[in-house]
């Protein structure tokens, strides 16, 4: 008979796989404008465990009823390559890029930053802005709302200055992007 | 939910529009795509479709007793047939009840239409009565999956339904249909001028990687053939071929449980299954082999085992239908997106347009390895005289099923005897074979019996069960009485959910917790009671007897065998543990005592 020990110390499916390199990738995906893409796309992120850092969409082309989604994704190459895959799968998708991967491209997002300042930080939020190129959209006596569009990180930066100066509220689209250059997606 | 507006116009100028009802459109287009059985359930919300069925005599209606049991229908007939599986249920708990067959057939690839009925749309939403979201709740579990809204796209939703479902890796898609739009009069296109061209995967293989691969399997020295239910979806042409080519090359063949019958198990070059609960020289050669060529299988960690340490050697080749399926879980050398057939007849083509020979010393060296796996015979257990051991139950019924001159289609349960009788039971051909691989869903036998029964109605049925799964979906009992089906319910009765018995005494120190099954039915009654024929066996003297009768009857049939409570499923794999860390049951003594 087998001698067994009380207690079960480890899972009998092992540890899974250690640490390994996580990536950020763009994926610019070409989809039917219909309803319910959106859920397909979002419940293959839920369902296979994947991670999003942000989702834009909107139509893009209204004679061919097709709408152009970019994700931000972070993993290992190996589940990036995975969720390109998968998001080939789904019927209503027909084309999916990986951005990161096929070299030069241009991304871009757009943030309204609420600030409520006076005196002289109010100076000093006009100065920054002004530097960043950030646009004021809406002014009062104590408030102001920027826009802003940059790379993800320009966007931060930007953030992180008016943090201290009385930022309350923010409004980020999330990344919409495209490749350099003369070549098609 | 795809929108075909973009395919209105054209239809509507290129063809004399036929105006029917939504519900006729359903009929219309299932007999245009050659359907002639399906499987359903009424229910409120699909009654206009019933009432068309009601009107017409291309299309037979097969009433299950449960939507469940319907979907696990028509996947047997799907499986057996080759043909796409069809089945029709009502709204809310019909959809709900449909879901644990469609998940079944999405894991395991099977093709599958299910129509399910809907509230009227103005009502959707409102929680309505017998309303659930099933586009929401069937999205991850469908290839793709239809609400109609408008009656106009109906017909080309339907049409595209068929092609999604069939083309590429096969699988369940679901159409919404709310009643509305059942009752709605719209225009029909026909198959021939439905647009379905939007989804086009790929199946034709890349040349120069077949040749490639094919360099690589003629300069092998230790290889192996590792092949899976993509083969047999592929169709016979692909088994056939496959046989031919491995035959060709003289190198091993194992498969996964999905993939049994494409290569004959009683050739020589047949190793036998691989996995958790595969043979010994099967596993082996996997973990030794220096070359891998895996056919339509998907590394499936029940095949695998722990992948840090799986075949650390080779080189691997795998084909697959399914691009999401390369590098998945095992990184492969040589991959190439295809269909499974098509890529074993361009690799088969290639083999003979290049003449080429393989290196005959290494592969009989490789040969003499393996036949030192096998002579350990893996498979061996300890008879009895005095109680039943199930691989002996199973070896009298393939000793009788050799001697039939029917041909024999078995599907199973879930469980011990499940692997027992992927064990014991040798498979020639591909389509006679219907376990659930992927989901392991207790409860899908019977059904797939009856379905695989309607679609060979010479074949002989046995749908090799435990006493725990069969109570899952036995309401089927009844629909096999009416459609005078006479399959065999082979019932290797241990009294425990014997798979789980066995985890337990193995990995959970002996603490049995809730699986054992008081209070069973007798079979025998039972079977009586639903119109059919009940049998037992309770010594092994008794079970030559037993099997003869079944195999006379002609109605539905459960035989009761009274197997050993304690016997375990070996050799086995502890989850985790690498293809050669496998236990047999000789050594099950020395069982790795750190995981418990
Ligand atoms: C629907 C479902 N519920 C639970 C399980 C988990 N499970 C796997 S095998 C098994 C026991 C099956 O018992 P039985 O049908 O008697 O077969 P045996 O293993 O005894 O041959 C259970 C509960 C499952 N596979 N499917
Ligand atoms: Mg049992």
């Amino acid at each position: 008979m087998v001698v067994k020990s009380k207690k079960q110390n480890f899972s009998v499916y092992g540890d899974g796989p250690g640490n390994r390199t996580i990536e950020r990738h763009t994926l610019s995906v070409l989809v039917d404008n219909e309803p319910g893409v959106l859920a397909r796309v979002i419940g293959l992120f839920s369902g296979r465990g994947y991670n999003i850092e942000s989702l834009t969409v909107a139509e893009t082309n209204k004679e061919l009823n097709q709408s152009r989604m970019t994700i931000v994704a972070i993993g290992t190459p190996a589940v990036i390559d995975q969720i390109r895959h998968q998001l080939e799968r789904l019927v209503p998708v027909h084309k999916v890029n990986d951005l990161t991967e096929e070299g030069e491209h241009v991304e871009r997002e757009l943030a309204l930053v609420k600030v409520i300042c006076t005196g002289e930080k109010r100076i000093e939020a006009l100065r920054s802005a002004n530097i960043f190129r950030a646009r004021v959209v809406d002014s009062t006596q104590e408030s102001f709302v920027f826009e802003i569009t940059g790379s993800a990180d320009k966007v931060n930066a930007f953030i992180d200055l008016m943090i201290p100066l009385g930022m309350v509220n923010i409004s980020r689209t999330g990344s919409a992007a495209i490749s350099r250059g003369p070549n098609e997606m | 939910m795809k929108t075909v507006l973009k395919n209105k116009s054209k239809t509507v100028t290129s063809e004399k529009t036929k105006r029917m009802s939504g519900a006729e459109m359903v009929i219309e287009a299932l007999v245009e795509q050659g359907v002639d059985t399906i499987f359903g359930y009424p229910g409120g919300a699909v009654l206009p479709i019933y009432d068309a069925l009601f009107q017409q005599d291309k299309i037979k209606h097969i009433l299950c007793r449960h939507e469940q049991g319907a979907a696990h229908a028509a996947e047997g007939y799907a499986r057996s047939t080759g043909k796409i599986g069809v089945l029709l249920v009502t709204s809310g708990p019909g959809a709900t009840n449909a879901v644990t067959g469609l998940t079944d057939a999405l894991l395991d690839s099977i093709p599958l239409v299910c129509i399910t009925g809907q509230v009227p749309t103005f009502l959707i939403g409102n929680d309505a009565f017998q309303e659930a979201d099933t586009t929401g709740i069937t999205r991850p579990c469908t290839k793709h999956n239809y609400l109609v809204k408008d009656v106009d796209q109906l017909a080309n939703v339907l049409h595209e339904a068929f092609h999604v479902s069939g083309t590429g890796r096969p699988g369940p898609v679901v159409i919404d249909l709310p009643k509305d739009v059942q009752f709605a009069e719209g225009s029909y296109v026909s198959k021939t001028n439905a647009v379905t061209h939007m989804y086009q995967p790929q199946t034709e293989p890349d040349m120069t990687a077949i040749e490639e691969a094919v360099r690589l399997i003629a300069n092998a020295k230790k290889p192996i053939f590792y092949t899976g239910g993509g083969v047999i979806n592929a169709g016979p042409k692909a088994s056939k071929d496959l046989t031919e080519f491995v035959k060709k090359t003289g190198y091993p063949i194992t498969s996964t449980l999905m993939g049994l019958g494409a290569f004959p198990a009683h050739e020589e070059q047949w190793l036998g299954m691989l996995g958790m609960h595969g043979t010994y020289e099967a596993n082996w050669a996997m973990h030794d082999c220096d070359v891998m060529v895996c056919i339509g299988a998907r590394f499936d960690d029940r095949v695998t085992g722990n992948i840090e340490k799986f075949s650390p050697k080779s080189k691997k080749i795998h084909i697959d239908i399914d691009p999401s399926s390369i590098n998945k879980i095992i990184n492969v050398d040589i991959p190439i997106i295809a269909d499974a057939g098509s890529a074993i007849s361009a690799m088969l083509k290639v083999w003979k347009e290049e003449k080429y020979k393989i290196d005959q010393d290494a592969l009989n060296k490789w040969w003499s390895q393996i036949d030192t796996w096998r002579a350990v015979n893996c498979l061996s257990y300890k008879n009895s005289d005095t109680i039943i051991k199930p691989q002996y139950a199973l070896e009298r019924l393939q000793y009788f099923l050799s001697k039939d001159k029917r041909d024999s289609f078995i599907t199973t349960e879930v469980g011990q005897h499940q692997m027992w009788a992927a064990q014991f039971l040798p498979f020639n051909k591909p389509n006679r074979w219907m376990t659930s691989g992927g989901l392991g869903t207790m409860g899908y036998g019977l059904p797939a019996a009856i379905g695989t029964q309607l679609g060979n109605p010479d074949g002989l049925v046995i749908d090799v069960a435990g006493e725990a799964s069969i109570l899952m979906n036995i309401q089927e009992m009844s629909t096999a009485v009416q459609y005078n089906l006479p399959v065999k319910i082979f019932i290797l009765n241990n009294q425990w959910m014997g798979m789980v018995r066995q985890w337990q005494e193995l990995l959970h120190g002996e603490r049995y917790s809730e699986s054992y099954t008081e209070s069973l039915p007798d079979f025998v009654k039972l079977a009586e009671a639903y119109g059919g024929i009940g049998l037992r066996a309770e010594t092994p003297d008794e079970l030559d007897d037993v099997i003869e009768q079944m195999l006379k009857t002609d109605r539905v049939t459960i035989v009761d065998v009274r197997t050993c409570q304690s016997e375990n499923c070996f050799p086995m794999i502890p989850s985790g543990k690498a293809h050669n860390e496998m236990i047999l049951a000789a050594d099950a003594d020395k069982f790795d005592k750190k995981l418990v």
